[in-house]
């Protein structure tokens, strides 16, 4: 081959001027084979000794039972080695794979259109600001304080880049946004969106009161809906029946693991009016020339590739893997076990909620109905309990002191359908043998 | 094997009541568990068997090309073969579960792969360190823009705005570059496919922010005069950043750094052997010199010894004496780009990848990527115009436009009849600045029988082009549709399936 292409050796194939050429030999590991990488990801894998625990984490990335056809089908080579279907012959599957999708996310939103994904729910919510911004001309977004907190940090990231103020409503004394200020914030005429979580970071259900979502566009604002738990459309009211035009969230907890933090798959969905300003790939229903349903990526010209800096967004790559392993989950689960999966999370975190909050000085700190995780006050300082609970092989939930400094007492505590009443039994037996009362009076 | 049909019903088409899979036990009713004003009334997807699903999904990805199925030369995008056991180390129980709010202590190998990964990226590029946060290519290109607004605020160079991207340049790079308000200054190559440095002179001055290049660049040619084209820059103040797109060319050869880049970001979901899986997710880790460390985004790995003491990032280490810690605490970043902390399952795979082939393993993969662009390129000049027929690098271009003039064939019309020949399309009418472009780029992965398999399909389908152009605009005729109408699908856009009303 190299004489074909008339050339000596490799060496003098990829020669680089002497100005750039490396000056010193590279330093890596030493080239494995198979089975040394496996043991060496086996070793990886003893240093990290949380799965041994038994967890109460949630906060935006949700363990879930996932049948095993979703594997499976997913870790099909021609799924999971193809790109992005530029060429609609012979990438059929893949697209009807995403229009399924597509329609997944816009009935379980109750909105009329859905995009190909996003990386994840904080910049579902950052792109979803922008198609505000776009739509309005206005450089104000507002939004809830007990949106994910690491949501709403993505958004100011953004928002750095684009020159966008972001404020904040408060949440009031039961945990769901403290509305009082809206009337002044809309008749400033400056924000672009409002956006609300459901069921919010604090597990608590926070829909848009009746009358708020259209409020907000009839001054022409854009109500926009979070939801970082995307099992919850199963059962909650849909954003798009209280109001929402636009709904941004996260559908890892469909049939995707939660990896250490990715990669998960954001969603965003929107009313027709909104449509041509959705970022990233959409797929559409077409024919061919023999008159033959077919399936294409189409209005692309919002795309960067196309438009260059006058598209709508930059994204190229999506999260299209992810996106197929939750549409193949809500197949496989169909409505029926998506119904028995948010109940059995609801129950499950009743179930935790009563039990902890009747040990002596704990309490639930906020009243109201949630979803799949609460909000425990604990006698205390909750970095210290999570410690002690952590020392005996639980991990109790999130410190919600990191994010909020006026709940250094509380915990954010999440049951999904894999956790037993053995394990909240035995997190309640643990949490009334720690010794929290020395640190409630430190 | 009978012909596949073309059409599937949808999956909401084939669901009937009654055909549900029992996955959990039965939940207590909602209505019971919650107030009825916070339900939905109704939740209207379809109940299917798992052999239905099975079926589905089964005939949907038969109707799809992956490279597991074909020679897949999609210029730019890097189509190697996915080695198994990457994905087998992804799906470790003990990495696959592991929940982001993990404490630091207990999750100590997650962070020993990301910080290992991170080093081996750094000794790789040249970069001082590489933050693993963004997401994709294009959401890394818009942390790097980030960082360099920060960088010029701190700087008080506030109206440094202007960024300049050469015309080979991806798309992306200038729609990162809106994202952040910065202005596009567009640069026409040379005639030879590079940029002029003397041209960038005349360019450069007070306003310019960053210069955004990928080298080789999207021609597949090297830029030997980078040193020059990074030095004018330098002069004027601006950075100079790197679309790590096309790193597969220059592993242990050449690095950004030592070209002078100050910013770069890798698409590990190319590079690194990552599958694409129908477009994502991918990885876009940005990379930085020394005095750009301080802004990248978070969180950070951070490793520490047996004593407690920092251990200074250089270079390559093993990290089995060490202690790690995600550091969120960085005053100068420009705060997170996404939910966590990185697409961590690629993190891992990227990471087996390196360990499978060590240094001289990742430099011979360049050599052989440049080697069988090489070769395509000498055999494809006998039928096909190759507008810079010189030594390339990973990737070459080739143009139709005098093909198109003698027979009306046009480069999406070889690309739709490769198809019928069991070849996946090069990248067509990209990068814009060659007319009826194909950008091919066969990868290492690919064996000489297969190259030769695409050079003799190229032939035939010019061949044919010449006796039968009417054959071309027909094709492709083998796959489960012909050529798709576009313009339907965007003026009458059907996005998704809806209930019929009864």
């Amino acid at each position: 081959m190299l004489g074909a292409v008339g050339v000596g050796s490799l060496d003098e194939l990829v020669r680089v001027p002497d100005a750039v050429a490396l000056r010193e030999p590279l330093v890596l590991t030493p080239a494995l084979s198979e089975l040394e990488i496996a043991e060496r990801f086996r070793r990886h894998a003893d240093r990290t000794t949380a799965p041994g625990y038994t967890s109460f984490l949630g906060a935006g990335a949700y363990r879930h039972y996932v049948p095993p056809v979703v594997g499976a089908l997913a870790m099909r080579g021609e799924f999971l080695t193809s790109y992005t279907p530029y060429q609609a012959e012979v990438s059929q599957g893949y697209l009807q794979a995403i229009y399924e999708w597509q329609t997944y996310i816009a009935l379980l939103t109750a909105l009329d259109v859905a995009n190909a994904s996003v990386y994840d729910g904080a910049t579902a919510l950052a792109e979803g600001a922008i198609m505000a911004v776009n739509a309005t001309g206005r450089k104000a977004i507002l939004v809830s304080a007990a949106i994910h907190p690491n949501y709403r940090a993505v958004l100011r990231t953004y928002a750095e880049g684009l020159e966008l103020d972001v404020d904040e409503l408060p949440y009031g004394a039961d945990g769901r946004t403290d509305w009082t200020g809206l009337d002044d914030a809309l008749a400033s005429g400056k924000y672009a969106a409002v956006a609300v979580q459901s069921p919010n970071f604090f597990g608590a259900i926070d829909a848009f009161p009746a009358g708020v979502g259209a409020k907000i566009s009839a001054a022409k604002s854009v109500p926009i809906a979070v939801v970082a738990e995307a099992l919850s459309l199963a059962a909650l009211a849909a954003p798009g029946s209280w109001g929402a035009e636009i709904c941004v969230g996260e559908a890892q907890s469909f049939g995707n693991a939660v990896a250490f933090g990715g990669p998960h798959v954001g969603f965003i969905a929107a009313t027709t009016a909104h449509l041509r300003r959705i970022p990233g790939r959409l797929v559409g229903k077409s024919v061919d020339a023999e008159g033959r349903t077919a399936y294409v990526l189409t209005l692309q010209a919002r795309e960067q590739h196309i438009r260059r800096e006058r598209a709508t967004s930059n994204i190229c790559t999506n999260q299209a893997h992810c996106a197929l392993c939750a549409t193949i989950y809500l197949a496989a689960m169909g409505k029926t076990g998506l119904r028995d999966c948010a109940a059995l999370n609801v129950a499950r975190t009743q179930e935790l909620r009563a039990k902890t909050s009747a040990l002596p000085g704990f309490a639930a700190r906020f009243e109201g109905a949630t979803f799949n995780e609460f909000v425990l006050r604990v006698p205390g300082r909750a970095d210290e309990v999570l410690s002690a609970l952590e020392a005996r092989g639980i991990l109790g939930g999130l410190d919600l002191g990191r994010f909020y400094p006026d709940l250094e007492d509380c915990i954010l505590m999440t049951a999904t359908e894999l956790t037993t009443s053995a394990d909240v039994d035995r997190l309640v037996t643990t949490l009334s043998e720690i010794p929290v009362r020395a640190a409630a009076h430190a | 094997m009978p012909q596949l049909t073309p059409e599937t019903p949808l999956i909401f088409e084939t669901g009937q009541d009654g055909r549900a899979n029992r996955y959990l036990p039965a939940g207590p009713a909602l209505e019971e568990l919650l107030p009825r004003a916070a339900l939905r009334e109704e939740l209207p997807l379809p109940d299917n068997s798992e052999l239905d699903v099975v079926r589905h999904f089964t005939r949907l990805s038969q109707k799809t090309f992956g490279i597991d199925t074909n020679f897949y030369p999609l210029g730019s995008c890097t189509m190697k073969y996915n080695p198994r056991i990457n994905d087998a180390m992804a799906n470790l129980p003990a990495l696959r579960d592991l929940h982001p709010f993990t404490p630091d202590h207990a999750a100590q190998g997650a962070l020993a792969v990301m910080w290992e990964l991170e080093r081996a990226l750094a000794a790789l590029f040249g970069m001082a360190a590489f933050s693993l946060n963004p997401a994709a290519g294009a959401h890394a290109e818009l942390a790097a823009l980030l960082i360099a607004k920060a960088y010029f605020r701190a700087r008080g160079e506030t109206e440094r705005t202007v960024v300049i991207v050469p015309d080979t340049a991806h798309g992306t790079n200038p729609a990162s570059a809106a994202m952040v308000g910065f202005t596009v200054l567009s640069l026409p190559s040379d005639a030879s496919g590079r940029v002029d440095p003397a041209e960038l002179k005349k360019v450069v001055g007070p306003t310019t922010a960053v210069c955004m290049m990928t080298n080789p660049n999207t021609l597949g040619l090297f830029e030997p005069r980078i040193h020059e084209v990074t030095d004018v820059v330098h002069e004027a103040g601006g950075l100079m950043y790197y679309d790590g797109a096309n790193a597969n060319a220059l592993m242990g050869n050449t690095r950004p750094g030592d070209m002078g880049f100050d910013l770069m970001h890798l698409n590990l979901h190319k590079t690194f052997s990552i599958p694409h899986g129908g477009g994502g997710a991918g990885a876009g880790p940005v990379g930085v010199a020394a005095h750009l460390v301080d802004y990248l985004p978070t969180p950070i790995v951070r490793a520490s010894d047996a004593d407690g003491r920092e251990v200074a990032a250089s270079g390559w280490q093993e990290s089995a004496e060490l202690t790690f810690a995600l550091d969120f605490e960085r005053p100068q970043t420009i705060g997170p780009m996404r939910s966590f902390w990185s697409n961590f399952a690629h993190m891992v795979r990227a990471l087996a990848y390196c360990y499978a082939n060590g240094a001289e393993g990742l430099t011979r993969v360049s050599q052989l990527a440049v080697l069988n662009a090489n070769y395509l390129r000498v055999h494809l000049r006998e039928v096909i115009d190759i507008p810079y027929d010189e030594i390339n690098r990973h990737e070459f271009v080739a143009s139709a436009q005098s093909l198109k003039r003698e027979t009306g064939v046009r480069a999406l019309d070889i690309g739709k009849a490769l198809l019928d020949h069991g070849y996946h399309a090069p990248t067509v009418y990209f990068p814009l600045i060659v007319p009826e472009c194909l950008m091919i780029e066969p990868t290492e992965t690919e064996s000489k029988e297969t190259l030769d398999g695409f050079i003799a399909a190229f032939r035939e389908i010019v061949a044919q082009a010449k006796r039968d152009p009417q054959a071309l605009f027909d094709a492709p005729v083998t796959t489960p549709v012909g050529r798709v109408d576009e313009t339907r699908a965007a003026r009458q856009p059907d996005l998704r399936w809806r209930p019929s009303t009864r």
